[in-house]
């Protein structure tokens, strides 16, 4: 779940709050975005994606950490690299190459179904 | 009131696609999407695998495959309409600039399709070519016209401090998605099965609801529900035992059967080498990125896994299709996507992988065109639209309920599908008991749910109607079918039978199932 807005990064450009699908956030006063609904956060971290200034992040649990946990913590993510980690793979961000272009994915069929048309599907390590 | 000719409502691949084919045949389009079309839904939030095979023997030996995996139920027909309109949608979304992988032969890859990516450029392009985008509009219910056929919606700009809004169409393009009970699986939980509903107040019918047992495996904190690297994981127990993977078994069955037995099973990527790793890591981003948030090194660490449910998303049932144009059974009503029965590609047998993917492309191409041109030989009716919402939105006794009651309503649902003894290994008596359940939560919806003006709140009673609805239906299609069938699986009847029929279902206050007829094929195809 979204558990940091980082203030000293944000540029209240708004774009989280209109691509959240869950409608997890309000503007604030200040014009930082809130995270007014956390409940409702589905962790697809899509808001970290389009955010341009890679000042939020979104832990990988369903539920909310506790107080005092690094994941939590701005400056523990900022120094684990953590903060746009997401987009950073998608290769999203100027003079990013994009992350689709190295997917792989006709390499690592499902067995069975999955990785139709990849004629080097099935591929095993 | 704002006017269209089509009317999609969803923002995932399927309503995109639905949309760009309409105003493609020259309708005027709107779209209203719950949350922000092209971060909603599956899609968005993960990867696409597609059904994608060139013509020719390849293709046909492709269909004959999946034909025989599916047990009955398919349509050769429909497979092979959506295996040619997927490969020559993906020529488009090459021209419209979709960054796809090239091999060393300088041919693109185009059976996979990051979500982020794809989505943003599919609303690139609707938006360039015209369509008006309405985010966070969650549609609530449908407009019926004088004739009983759609004609609009309605819902609230839950931005706007849930104002009401009503939009008269030529034809609506339901693409809501399937509904995975709010379950958590990343970018489902917009999917609540909302769509489903309208349509059966306005008497559409249902098909294949049975098909709604599948589980994804993600992190045991986590939601990330990924499956494909985990074909080349190492299984542990709790005790540090190494599980060996019969032949013919699988990573998932082995995680289920634990699920269910309560045992905690552990994987790892250890054993994948070194030159793989990156590659892996590009192909499927968010299974690693949650992982290594949590700080686990996949290939070098174990982690505890957990089966997360994802209902009728990559389950198969849904809307049935009624016609080539992915018509509903109510006229003006179109259907695309996972919203819609994938059961005339699929059987019986899960729509992830390829086959959501596939049908996502052509079913919105089917329903947008189809919906054009029923607009256009229509004409647009304004005059007399009624509102069609009943249970969640228009309680029979308004002002009695406590603000607590949809949460309720939700978690007494849940209880009733989310555990996997209950959904994997289903038997006559349970269904019995989760029948009568959800009869008295129907009850207690119908007469108090609804009525409340905070967006959020008149958005999560409704959600809450749509989820009760979606139960009953997979329930009572669940006892129908007396026998066990590819993801349906009845202790009672363990024999593959002689059902070899897709089962209708429909009704709200009363539920019914009937076997599809010869004579609604026909009319089908």
């Amino acid at each position: 779940m979204i558990e940091i807005v980082s203030k000293d990064r944000c540029v209240s450009c708004d774009v989280c709050i209109r691509v959240c699908p869950m409608n997890v956030f309000d503007r604030g006063a200040d014009g930082i975005p809130v995270i007014s609904r956390q409940v409702d956060c589905q962790s697809c971290f899509l808001c970290e994606a389009y955010c341009p200034t890679d000042a939020l992040y979104v832990a990988p649990f369903d539920h909310p950490v506790p107080a005092g946990s690094d994941q939590a913590d701005e400056q523990a993510q900022i120094a684990a690299g953590a903060l746009g980690s997401y987009r950073a793979v998608l290769g999203w961000g100027r003079g990013r190459r994009n992350g689709s272009r190295l997917d792989q994915n006709h390499l690592f069929g499902v067995n069975g179904v999955g990785g139709a048309g990849g004629p080097g599907s099935g591929v095993r390590p | 009131m704002m006017q269209t000719d089509v009317l999609v409502v969803g923002g995932g691949p399927a309503a995109t696609w639905a949309a760009e084919s309409a105003v493609t045949a020259g309708a005027r389009v709107i779209l209203v999407d719950k949350g922000y079309c092209g971060a909603s839904g599956a899609a968005a939030a993960s990867g696409n695998n597609l059904w994608y095979v060139p013509p020719g023997p390849k293709r046909e030996a492709s269909i004959r495959k999946k034909a025989d995996q599916a047990q009955g139920l398919v349509d050769q027909e429909w497979m092979e309409r959506v295996v040619s309109t997927t490969w020559d949608r993906l020529f488009d979304l090459s021209d419209w600039g979709y960054p796809f992988p090239v091999d060393d032969d300088g041919i693109q890859r185009r059976s996979s399709l990051q979500g982020p990516e794809y989505l943003r450029r599919m609303r690139r392009r609707i938006h360039r070519a015209g369509v008006q985008i309405l985010d966070h509009h969650p549609a609530l219910e449908l407009l019926i016209d004088a004739d009983g056929v759609v004609a609009g919606a309605a819902g609230i700009a839950r931005q706007d401090g849930g104002r009401r809004w009503e939009i008269a169409a030529g034809a609506v393009v339901l693409a809501t998605g399937g509904c995975a009970f709010l379950s958590g699986t990343f970018g489902t939980n917009p999917d609540t099965g909302d769509g489903h509903l309208m349509a059966a107040e306005a008497g559409a019918e249902l098909s294949g609801m049975e098909f709604s047992t599948h589980y994804g495996p993600s992190a045991a904190w986590g939601v990330h529900t990924k499956g494909r690297m985990l074909q080349f994981a190492t299984l542990y127990e709790a005790d540090g035992a190494r599980i060996d993977i019969p032949p013919g078994g699988s990573v998932r069955g082995i995680a289920m059967a634990r699920e269910i037995a309560g045992q905690q099973v552990f994987a790892s990527l250890e054993g994948v080498p070194e030159n793989l790793r990156d590659m892996m890591r590009y192909s499927q981003p968010n299974y690693f990125v949650p992982l290594e948030k949590a700080g686990i090194d996949v290939f070098r660490d174990r982690y505890p896994l957990r089966m997360v449910y994802e209902g009728t998303i990559r389950g198969t049932g849904g809307l049935r299709v009624a016609g080539p144009e992915c018509q509903t059974t109510v006229p003006g009503l179109f259907a695309a996507g996972d919203v819609a029965t994938r059961e005339l590609i699929t059987g019986g047998i899960s729509g992830g992988g390829a086959y959501n993917g596939s049908w996502a492309i052509s079913s919105g191409t089917f329903a947008g065109r189809g919906a054009a041109r029923f607009a256009a030989a229509r004409g647009l009716r304004t005059a007399e639209l009624r509102p069609d919402g009943r249970v969640g939105l228009r309680p029979e006794r308004s002002g009695t309920a406590e603000p607590e009651l949809a949460d309720e309503l939700i978690t007494a649902t849940q209880d009733r599908i989310l555990p996997p003894a209950l959904t994997v290994r289903r038997t006559g008596e349970e269904l019995l008991i989760t029948e009568k359940i959800t009869d008295g939560l129907w009850q207690t919806a119908r007469a108090e749910l609804g009525g409340r003006t905070d967006g959020r709140d008149a958005l999560r009673d409704r959600q809450a109607a749509a989820m009760i609805a979606h139960l009953r239906w997979i329930t009572a299609s669940a006892l129908y079918r007396r026998e066990s069938r590819s993801m349906h699986r009845r202790l009672d009847y363990p024999e593959l039978g002689d059902q070899n029929y897709r089962i209708v279902v429909g009704g709200l206050d009363e539920i019914w199932n009937r076997p599809e007829t010869g004579a609604d094929e026909r009319l089908a195809s």
